[in-house]
């Protein structure tokens, strides 16, 4: 890698929210620039150059022209990271792969829905290869920050493997099953600082799940409560809807 | 103009840099006439509204404030609005100057960020605000400052500003403290003398403004009580159309155009501006008294058809956003933070929610069943009301400038979409939804 780090950000079907998350560093974001060189990012500079070691995704895959696009950054990039929820694991996106893709087009653009095609919301490891995924909706600024330092220093970063109930336990938070309110805590991965429930809402899953979670268990906890499968498995569409194992449970 | 009268341009800029979303600029000139004249919208779309159908009611501003990272609370806002309006849920006075304060944080982020990063560096000639690290640190600075104290404002009330976590139909899932909201004040008035710096920036630089103007109709939310941001009580327009709520329609019209994901709107001429300007234009009269003399200074006064000086109304709300969040601070104060839990009783039926948001009116508009799922929704995003309007001003503006050479006309050309600060990604999934089946 040069001396000077060449970054590029990119992003596909999302709200480039964790772009945003990246000028929101604002304690950092000098020392940030004076660390790397940022050669592309459309949402904040003019500049467009491919010569970029590391790319950052934002974004879910949904159309063919899209695919192109995401296959030459990888080629370029040494260093391709998925970021947020809509690249790492289809996000908000896939919500609308639970209905037909024909009735989506067709509620919302009418008889125009040919003229802006779209497919299933897919995450971006299912058409490149991604090193690193930097999960959430949006982004973790701390995370984020701390992936940079590890690969300017050229040193592993990992994502926590546990669920956000172990460092929610840790912040002394009341378990929202405690308040009657349901939580996907219990098998997301975690690395937010349980900000949600700290706030008094449910972990709505959008760090996708950890890598063996006990869902059985999980289930039982949430039968034991009285809720049934059907309302624990909506839960878990509102981000984690291109994960086939939990989504056709039911 | 006989130079001009032969003369061929083709402006293609693909992706337009420093806005939010992938939007093309596509201007053919041949012979002096203008062929083609488009803000082509190529983002993917996103199906937001489908995306809402079967979903709870407490569902809807999470799943909606991921419509845009930028304007998220405004989303959250909306959507809950909306819900309210449907279940006849009210909330209390506290639950009212909490989102308030929230829009104020959105705003002034959402303007600091606009005018400093994405339009300051055409005024300063640069192509971002990398270089300006280098060569006004103090200006950098300041932005930085003006925009963690807008996030962290966010932060405190709602988790977040990129998306707002405890924002729910009836009122808060957590409480701020009151010692949190003295911090908010402090942080507030340790930034006022930055606000006046901003103010004077601008000033400085508004100079440099394109001196083009194009007179159009003008719409924004009103309220009796206050310069309409976090909600209002109806839609006005500068031609004096006005209607309620609910009515969005008489005034937001919809039509599709074949080059753009986003339906366009209009109301009785071609074409409708919302926005920063739009609001100013309406409801300057209700600005906070150090608004309208940021105002003066800065020479923007009511009406104003100069579509650049958007990016001076943004200056001017941003002083606004910074004295009256002061004010809201000292009212919660006073009244103490009371420990709140939203009440909400699930009901049928129709509910729309009108905010104005950064880039201007949002709609959202949903239709509820006896549990509480949404079964028909619509959205109206301000930068899809703002496209034909873009258009037109791109008409106007191409044949004023076409004595220059065409890099000055691509330039001329990316500073006026700049300037309506607009949210590509936003924009397309506001269009006009039916339910079937």
């Amino acid at each position: 890698m040069s001396a000077k780090p060449k970054l590029a950000f990119f992003s596909f079907a999302s709200c480039e929210g964790c772009q945003l998350q990246v000028i929101n560093c604002e304690d950092e974001l000098v020392a940030l620039l004076g660390a790397v060189e940022i050669v592309n990012f459309r949402e904040a500079i003019d500049e467009r150059r491919d010569d970029y070691d590391i790319a950052f995704v934002e974004g879910s895959i949904t159309r063919p022209e899209d695919e192109h696009e995401v296959k030459e950054i990888r080629e370029r990039a040494k260093i391709l990271v998925a970021f947020g929820a809509c690249a790492t694991i289809g996000g908000i996106n896939a919500i609308k792969n639970f209905q037909p893709q024909e009735k989506v087009s067709q509620y919302v653009y009418g008889d125009q829905a040919a003229t802006f095609p779209s497919y299933p919301a897919r995450p971006v490891h299912d058409l490149v290869k991604v090193d690193l995924k930097l999960h959430g909706c949006p982004i973790s600024k701390s995370e984020f920050l701390e992936a940079c330092k590890c690969l300017l220093a050229g040193k592993q970063f990992t994502v926590p493997n546990y669920p956000v109930c172990v460092t929610c336990k840790l912040a002394e938070n009341v378990c929202l099953y405690q308040k009657g309110m349901t939580c996907l805590g219990v098998v997301t991965r975690a690395g937010c600082d349980p900000m949600c429930p700290t706030f008094g809402n449910k972990c709505i899953g959008c760090r996708g799940l950890i890598d063996h979670p006990n869902v059985n268990a999980a289930f039982d906890v949430l039968e034991d409560l009285g809720l049934t499968l059907e309302e624990v498995t909506k839960d878990f569409t509102m981000f984690d809807g291109c994960h086939k194992e939990i989504t056709e449970k039911k | 103009m006989a130079t001009t009268a032969k003369k061929s341009v083709n402006v293609n800029v693909r992706y337009v840099t420093r806005v939010e979303g992938h939007g093309n600029i596509v201007v053919n000139v041949k012979n002096g006439k203008l062929e083609k004249c488009e803000l082509d919208i190529v983002e993917a779309p996103r199906f937001f509204e489908s995306m809402l159908l079967g979903r709870r009611w407490d569902e809807a501003s999470l799943i909606t404030s991921r419509i845009c990272g930028i304007c998220a609370v405004g989303h959250a806002s909306a959507s809950v609005l909306a819900t309210e309006d449907a279940m006849g849920i009210k909330v209390s006075e506290q639950t009212e100057r909490l989102r308030r304060l929230n829009v104020y944080g959105e705003t002034i982020q959402s303007h600091v960020l606009h005018v400093y990063f994405l339009a300051a560096p055409d005024l300063l000639g640069v192509g971002s605000v990398v270089p300006l690290v280098q060569t006004h640190p103090d200006v950098v600075k300041r932005a930085l400052k003006l925009k963690k104290l807008a996030n962290d404002m966010c932060g405190i009330i709602s988790g977040r500003k990129v998306h707002p976590i405890s924002m729910t139909p009836g009122g808060f899932t957590r409480i701020p403290t009151a010692a949190e909201i003295l911090y908010i004040k402090e942080r507030i008035l340790d930034c006022v003398g930055d606000v006046v710096a901003t103010v004077d920036l601008v000033a400085a630089l508004a100079g440099k403004l394109p001196n083009f103007t194009r007179e159009t109709e003008y719409e924004a939310l009103y309220c009796p009580d206050e310069y309409a941001l976090y909600r209002g009580t109806k839609l006005i327009t500068t031609d004096g159309a006005e209607c309620s709520n609910r009515d969005y329609k008489k005034i937001v019209k919809e039509k599709v155009v074949g080059h753009s994901s986003s339906k366009h709107v209009s109301n009785k001429r071609s074409s409708i501006m919302v926005g920063a300007l739009a609001r100013f234009n309406n409801n300057w009269k209700q600005l906070h008294p150090k608004a309208l003399e940021a105002a003066a200074k800065l020479g923007l006064k009511a009406p104003c058809t100069n579509t650049f000086y958007n990016n001076v109304a943004q200056v001017v709300e941003t002083v606004h956003s910074a004295y009256k969040a002061l004010e809201v601070c000292d009212e919660l104060l006073a009244a103490g933070l009371k420990d709140e839990t939203p009440e909400v009783q699930v009901k049928a039926g129709r509910g729309v929610g009108l905010t104005e948001v950064p880039r201007g009116l949002l709609v959202h508009d949903y239709t509820y069943d006896d549990r509480g799922v949404i079964t028909d929704a619509n959205l109206i995003i301000p930068t899809g009301q703002n496209l034909a309007n873009i258009e037109d001003d791109f008409r106007k503006f191409v044949p004023e400038v076409l004595d220059r050479s065409q890099e000055e006309i691509t330039l001329g050309l990316e500073m006026l979409v700049r300037a309506y600060d607009p949210c590509i990604s936003c924009s397309v999934h506001m269009l006009d939804v039916k339910f079937v089946g």
